[in-house]
């Protein structure tokens, strides 16, 4: 009850002010009245009761403003009244709200994004039950991790005991017929523990059990349930419907629950059981299940560590046991890699991320040093202000409210900028992102990422609030008055000189960064890719369908599939506008697995233990040309290398140095892949090509005719060299291809240009960002600088006058102020190069072919920081050097 | 010379007001007045506390208020007890008594 009059007495009090204060001024009055009637029955006059009643009650208008005062609808009443004081404050000075705001909306702005964007990759726990105890295991190759066999997967489900569950998969892409245009969906094969290493089980239906397993089992497929939605319209009747899969009717047995997020392929949206055969396996190695290309998880058993995990497996990998052969490449003398799943997705990322939330920081504190120095310059001009009001009887506590009330303001104001801008800028970075970035789906404006920016924004409010504040009350208020200021002013300077120095240094940091990474780009850019991609279009063409088979029961299979291929590129070379085209089962720069692609290569004069990996190019003759792959020496392939020809091949230039030096390579000859296979003679060298990215020099490869080679592959690369624009080819391509058969996808239709893009997408991401942030902070120390230099020539305009009165020339006193700022300059450049160092080293993973000591990026970036900064120094300095010196004497 | 201390002892100005109002209705000058008289002069009330201790009593929702004629016919803000006003006299008063006695049994040993 209580708490209802409260509050309603103190609504009343704020919306009916006037009201209220009315009925207390009668209430004061009436009581004046009474005790002065009740002097007068005493027998006073009517001059001496009132006197008297005076005495009594004391000032009316104090009594009158203590009753005033009770209840917390005044404290509220004493906040709105210095939010309105303080806006109007702002709203006098609009260039300098104007900065501040921009400023801190920035700074908020853009760490919160970048906040945003790292956050679910590097610090939120993944979408699972206990996800610290997925694991990730991987073999060893060159020091890096690499793909395991289903070989090596059988030996060690079999014999670890570290986990509850293991898994492997692979990428799954089925073709669906049946609708409109066949539809090639992306998913993911997986062995029956997959799930349950996630620790999430199906919404609808049954999870995958061990007989679902193998080749023989029948077809089941578990659905996402944005595919489930789409293709079933959420019918919960489609457990044991058919889907039409590569030909194949699957059985549907589960659907995902709408918040299962597959970390391992954010894009997939079915899985199906591995169709490992496991009874072959420790006589024959020449099959896919010693083929190196899955990936394995695991999820630890409560209690055992990833240390202790780790270690097991590392027993196992150094003890063979009988009954576990091995081949060659799956030895595991190397050992096993043990990583938690977490550190896993993001390890290929996490420097670029750790270094760009370094850089936002790094943006943020310049922001919040600017602001504050802003105050402090804005509190140095206001000191008579204050001095006034402290006269007037304001307490120093009631002056220091009004300060962080004023900043608080401004900092609320900054934020709600901020976060506007944060909310927009992370729609630009997922925009933006390259293609490596994991989770991507997980990034957006997240509660979490608020409350970093609204942490952030309360401190920096009471931060920049508190420095001038504490400047105000540390000297006698008076003084001001008396206009004996310099002394503070003078402190004041030495700290926002300080600060303005870590300004200019943090600004170099990230110049110095944003420098090395450009000149990496430029490097990059100029790296020969080893073809010609101008006006080159490219689509990967897949087959799918029983026809295609490579069973005894479907004679003539791989022939027909390569006999489809070979009709859809004839169509496609007779279209107009087309210059040339030809196929691959390998694009370069794609996303085409560089695993899958590549085999072991052995020359005939080699020992069985030695060889080489190079990368498998199937190739239609012409392939070369095509893509401006120059031929060495030797010659190219032609139509001539029929299935019934003698086999031959091309090597690259770099295979050809590494295996025979400055011998003549033609003639010799070489297996690739198995070796039960005829020879492949070496009839060319070609140029070397760049196949995973532009920076990786991995340029073994041999090109061989897809007649000659001992498998058909069903998906092949087209590519096609227009005569004009490429893109303008697209639809006349497609409707070529389909032209021999309507039911084969066309998928990942993108010009050369585009791919070397993408490729490269992950740098050039974030050298924007770095090159924005360093703008931003160069800016930024400028005003800095500028702002600090005005404040002094301004608080020095008497000291000028009198050495000018004693002599000194406008350039002397150009050169004074010049220098003053130059020092500031010096001092922050000379921080900035030990951050420079420290930083330059930190961000070394990103570099390419630059050196961190680059001398062209780091007196580069001293060139441009000095001229800046003399541009923000000559403005107040030339305000300096025409002071009058007689105006200024004789006004003081 | 030295003046007497005529404070209200701390926290007793509530239990004052209640015990005052639960005589009569008054107006805030009577009750200041009444204070006065039936303490004999050793307690003066301001005013100021005076009123913002009505306004809180108020809030507390121990008395309420109305404008209303004087005896001689002049308008006055009265206050009247309410029933938790009652209530709450009662507590205090129980609790005053308690505290005092305790205060003059410890004043009382020594001497």
């Amino acid at each position: 009850m209580s708490i209802w009059r409260e509050t309603t007495r103190g609504l009343r009090g704020l919306l009916h002010r006037r009201d209220q204060d009315r009925e207390i001024d009668e209430e004061v009055q009436q009581y004046f009245e009474e005790a002065t009637i009740a002097y007068r029955e005493q027998g006073l006059s009517d001059e001496d009761a009132r006197c008297a009643a005076r005495r009594e009650c004391g000032n009316l208008h104090a009594v009158k403003e203590q009753v005033r005062t009770y209840g917390w609808e005044n404290t509220v009443r004493t906040i709105v009244a210095d939010v309105r004081f303080a806006g109007r404050q702002l709203r006098r000075n609009l260039g300098f709200t104007t900065i501040c705001i921009v400023t801190l909306g920035l700074g908020i702005g853009a760490s919160t994004a970048i906040f945003s964007a790292i956050n679910p990759v590097l610090f939120k726990p993944l979408p699972y039950p206990h996800p610290g105890r997925i694991m990730m295991i991987w073999s060893t190759w060159q020091g890096a991790r690499s793909e395991i066999a289903f070989g090596t997967y059988r030996e060690l489900s079999q014999r670890s005991h570290s986990f509850e569950a293991v898994a492997i998969f692979e990428p799954w892409q089925p073709t669906m017929t049946g609708g409109d245009e066949p539809q090639r969906l992306e998913g993911q094969s997986v062995s029956a523990g997959f799930f349950r290493a996630l620790g999430r089980a199906p919404l609808l239906g049954r999870d995958f059990s061990g007989s679902d397993e193998g080749p023989h089992a029948s077809k089941v497929v578990i659905l996402s349930n944005a595919l489930w939605r789409r293709l079933f319209r959420a019918d919960r009747a489609v457990i044991g419907q058919a889907v039409k899969l590569d030909g194949n009717n699957y059985t549907v047995i589960g659907v995902m629950p709408r918040d299962f997020e597959d970390v391992l392929s954010p894009s997939a949206e079915l899985w199906t059981p591995d169709e490992y055969n496991s009874s072959q396996i420790t006589r024959e190695f020449n099959t896919g299940e010693w083929g190196n290309h899955l990936r394995m998880l695991g999820r630890l058993r409560p209690g055992i560590s990833r240390a202790e995990a780790a270690r097991e497996l590392a027993v196992i990998a150094r003890n063979r046991w009988s009954q576990f052969p091995r081949p060659r490449w799956a030895s595991l003398e190397r050992g096993l890699i043990v990583d938690s799943l977490q550190d896993d997705i993001a390890h290929a990322v996490k420097p670029a991320l750790l270094a760009v939330f370094g850089a936002v920081m790094i943006v943020l504190v310049i922001a919040c040093v600017n602001v504050i120095n802003l105050l402090l310059a804005r509190s140095a001009r206001r000191a008579g202000e204050f001095a006034v009001r402290g006269a007037l009887g304001a307490s120093r506590r009631r002056i220091l409210r009004q300060l962080v009330t004023e900043s608080m303001l401004l900092t609320f104001l900054g934020g709600a900028l901020g976060v506007a801008a944060a909310v927009a800028g992370v729609r630009v970075i997922v925009a933006l992102s390259p293609p490596e970035l994991p989770r991507l789906d997980a990034i957006r404006f997240d509660p979490a990422a608020f409350l970093f920016a609204f942490v952030l924004i309360a401190m920096i409010g009471l931060l920049a609030g508190a420095v001038p504040a504490l400047h105000v009350s540390r000297d006698d208020l008076q003084a001001g008055l008396g206009n004996a200021s310099r002394r503070i002013i003078g402190t004041r300077l030495w700290t926002r000189r300080f600060l303005v120095a870590g300004e200019i240094a943090s600004a170099f940091v990230l110049l110095v960064s944003a420098g090395l990474l450009l000149r990496s780009m430029q490097r990059l850019v100029a790296v020969d890719p080893g073809f010609s991609p101008s006006r080159l279009l490219t689509m990967q063409v897949v087959t799918s369908g029983h026809q295609f088979d490579d069973s005894p029961a479907n004679p003539g299979g791989p022939d027909r599939r390569r006999r489809f291929f070979e009709q859809a590129l004839d169509a496609v070379r007779h279209l107009p506008g087309v210059e040339s085209a030809a196929f691959t089962s390998l694009l370069p720069l794609s996303d085409d697995s560089p695993v899958d692609g590549t085999y072991g290569a052995q020359f005939e004069d080699q020992d069985s233990d030695s060889g080489y990996d190079v990368f498998r190019y199937a190739v239609s003759p012409g392939y070369c040309q095509t893509m401006g792959i120059p031929l060495l020496s030797g010659r190219m392939l032609d139509e001539r290398n029929t299935a019934s020809a003698p086999q031959v091949a091309l090597i690259s230039k770099s295979l050809a140095r590494h295996h025979f030096g400055n011998r003549n390579p033609i003639g010799s000859r070489l297996h690739v892949g198995p070796m039960d296979r005829p020879w492949y003679t070496v009839v060319g060298v070609v140029g070397d090509v760049k196949q995973t990215a532009l920076s990786i020099d991995q340029e073994d490869a041999v090109y061989l005719s897809t007649r000659q080679t001992w498998f058909a592959d069903d998906t092949l690369s087209f590519v096609i060299r227009a005569r004009g624009n490429a893109g303008a080819l697209v639809p006349a391509v497609k409707s070529a291809i389909w032209s021999v058969d309507r039911n084969q996808p066309i998928v990942r239709v993108i010009s050369m240009d585009r791919l070397m893009a993408i490729t490269e997408a992950q740098r050039r991401f974030i050298l924007i960002l770095f090159e924005s942030f360093g703008i931003v902070a160069l800016v930024l120390a400028a005003v800095g600088l500028y702002g600090v230099l005005s404040g002094s020539v301004a608080e020095r305009v008497h000291e000028i006058g009198v050495r000018m009165a004693l002599g000194a020339t406008r350039s002397d006193i150009l050169a004074m102020a010049l220098r003053d700022g130059m020092r500031m300059t010096a001092y922050g450049v000379g921080i900035g190069l030990v951050g420079g160092l420290a930083a330059s080293r930190g961000i070394s993973s990103l570099l390419f072919g630059t050196s961190s000591l680059d001398p062209l990026s780091w007196l580069g970036v001293l060139a441009v920081l000095t001229a800046v900064a003399i541009l923000a120094c000559w403005v107040p300095a030339w305000r300096g050097a025409k002071v009058d010196p007689a105006t200024t004497l004789r006004s003081e | 010379m030295t003046e007497q201390n005529t404070d209200v002892i701390q926290g007793t100005l509530d239990l004052l007001i209640l015990k005052t109002l639960s005589l009569e209705p008054m107006h805030g000058f009577g009750i200041a007045r009444r204070v006065e008289q039936v303490s004999r002069g050793v307690f003066k009330v301001n005013p100021g506390s005076l009123l913002t201790a009505l306004q809180r009593l108020d809030r507390a929702g121990w008395i309420s208020s109305e404008w209303r004629n004087t005896a001689n016919s002049r308008r006055a803000k009265f206050y009247v007890l309410t029933r938790a006003g009652r209530k709450q006299l009662q507590i205090e008063t129980a609790d005053w008594t308690r505290r005092a006695s305790a205060v003059a049994r410890l004043l009382q040993q020594e001497a």
